[in-house]
């Protein structure tokens, strides 16, 4: 049902045929797709299948050689690095190497996009508030005057969630948010995630390597009043998957129609649950 | 069949598209105040120390050497006339420059490399801000204006330097050392010594800047662009001051 009210509207994100090309390398090749609001978008794929690049590309950051993108129905594609900020202040991100500046603390971190995006630009006391804000939403309010280098691994990534929604953007992007952290810190992660797209209702895509991630986000939501996440009814999530194999679009579609799938690379990612 | 000419001709495109775009930003706000000054800081009072040691010694080098040629024919007077010339037009110059390509070229391209292999210049981008602004412009407008103080510095700690041979060695006076270094110095000179460090502090600063933001591949990546930058750099100094001693003769 969702799915013809969601197409009615314009995507949130439209890459038509797109490629990039890094010297030999086929980085992307012909991927197109259409991501609409409200959606969760679970991307999959080997080391090195393209995850990054393509949500870079989805950021404006890296321009495609061929095809098109369209990002809130306004098509980036040759849109000039000045026009590109209004845009992406309305996307937050977090990057998998995590992109935190070493050279400020963390509340100069969060406070970064709010101080800096030409579009936002909010006075100091505003900024404090909102950086505080966003801190206690990722349950790190005391650690406001830290350099990142101070920080565990799992300190960092939540320090990136809040810097990617302290903006309180429409889409956010997850580059590999649970890469190299124990199970209990990728769970307190993904619990995040959830509870932003939840509370929030935002458009979420996340790359991962770890099937147990797009478990919770496609089958489970934020619960207010337990603060937990509690298995969703099936579809309420409108969660879809996307499967990159060496720069192409190998599959999207539904979790059923994945797990159903008998392809042996598609496979491989799905058995990984438990 | 001229594959292998690729790499180094588009890294030469690359690098005047980035000096390009510097340049059309320089008047351009945001002009990121605190970086700048941050970076004179850096740069200016960081490498203080070793631009007066590396004058001191050079000046007392020449001066001996001056001395000893000057001897044959009499003309030990003239040492500090030599010192001088020597000095300003091509030493403290050059010097000056080498020593800050080593410091700083090299500093500006492990930030800007290990900035670039953790995905903080992408975020930057991704949060609103143009690295070229932030980081290069600072840089540049920074070097530009310490490298020719430096070079200065130099050069009277370089003219300190043979006075000290002149007077304790060569028993000649204060007087007719300074006064004949001073004398030999024409507007020329000088100006063309001061010319010199402001190309070189684009030569060092947007090589520096171009490695770091061209880093790929991990931090192995970090190591080898800091080193392609003081590699170039230096050799970059020392094409361009051939270049500008040229132009100076011709005059
Ligand atoms: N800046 C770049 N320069 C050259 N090649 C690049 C660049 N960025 C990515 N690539 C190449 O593009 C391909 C896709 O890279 P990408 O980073 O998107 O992989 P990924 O799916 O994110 O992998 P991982 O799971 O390891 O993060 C790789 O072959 C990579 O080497
Ligand atoms: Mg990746």
């Amino acid at each position: 049902m969702w799915r013809e009210t969601g197409q009615d509207g314009v995507p949130v994100l439209r890459f038509d045929r797109v490629s990039v090309s890094f010297d030999e390398v086929r980085a992307l090749n012909d991927v197109s797709f259409r991501v609409y609001a409200g959606e969760s978008r679970v991307i999959l794929g080997a080391a090195g299948s393209g995850k990054t690049v393509l949500l870079k590309t989805a950021l404006g950051l890296i321009k495609p050689d061929s095809g098109r993108v369209w990002v809130f129905g306004q098509d980036i594609t040759e849109m000039p690095e000045s026009e590109l900020f209004a845009i992406r202040a309305r996307i937050g991100v977090l990057f998998q190497e995590g992109g935190l500046f070493d050279s400020l603390t963390v509340e100069e971190n969060v406070g970064y996009p709010l101080e800096n995006q030409p579009s936002l630009r909010c006075p100091p006391d505003e900024r404090r508030r909102r950086v505080e804000e966003a801190l206690r939403f990722v349950e790190l309010e005391h650690t406001l005057e830290k350099y990142p280098s101070e920080l565990s691994g799992g300190m960092r990534r939540r320090v990136g969630i809040a810097r990617a929604v302290v903006t309180e953007p429409e889409l956010v992007l997850y580059d590999s948010p649970t890469a190299g952290l124990d199970p209990i810190t990728a769970y307190t992660i993904i619990a995040l995630i959830v509870k932003e797209r939840d509370l929030r209702n935002i458009t979420t895509i996340m790359v991962t390597h770890r099937y147990q991630d797009a478990h919770f986000l496609a089958g489970f939501r934020w619960d207010p009043a337990t603060g937990r996440l509690v298995p969703a009814p099936a579809g309420q999530t409108r969660t879809r998957f996307m499967v990159l194999r060496e720069g192409r679009l190998a599959f999207e579609g539904t979790r059923a129609e994945l797990e159903a799938s008998r392809d042996p690379y598609l496979m491989k990612f799905v058995r990984r649950e438990g | 069949m001229l594959d292998f000419l690729k790499p180094p001709v588009v890294a030469v495109q690359e690098f005047f598209l980035l000096a390009g775009r510097t340049f059309r930003n320089l008047f351009r706000r945001p002009h990121y105040a605190g970086d700048i000054f941050l970076q004179m800081d850096t740069i200016g009072v960081g490498s203080l120390p070793i631009v007066s040691l590396i004058g001191f010694f050079t000046g007392a080098v020449m001066g001996m050497q001056m001395s000893k040629a000057l001897q044959q024919y009499g003309a030990v007077g003239q040492t500090g006339q030599l010192v001088a010339l020597t000095m300003v037009r091509e030493l403290g110059p050059v010097l000056t420059a080498v020593v800050v390509a080593g410091r700083n070229a090299a500093g500006m391209a492990s930030e800007l490399g290990s900035m670039k292999v953790t995905e903080q210049i992408d975020a930057m981008r991704a949060l609103g801000t143009d690295p070229v602004q932030k980081l290069v412009k600072p840089r540049l407008i920074a070097t530009a204006v310490v490298l020719p103080l430096l070079t200065i510095i130099a050069d009277f700690v370089g003219l300190f330097g043979g006075f000290v041979i002149a007077y304790f060695f060569l028993n000649l006076s204060p007087a007719q050392y300074w006064n004949n270094a001073w004398q030999s110095l024409e507007y020329l000179d000088v100006s063309f010594g001061l010319l010199k460090p402001f190309v070189f502090a684009f030569v060092v600063a947007l090589t520096g800047c171009y490695y770091g933001l061209s880093t790929t591949g991990g931090t192995q990546g970090v190591g080898r662009s800091t080193t392609q930058a003081v590699v170039s750099s230096i050799i970059l100094i020392f094409v361009m001051n051939l270049f500008i001693t040229r132009i100076y003769v011709s005059l």
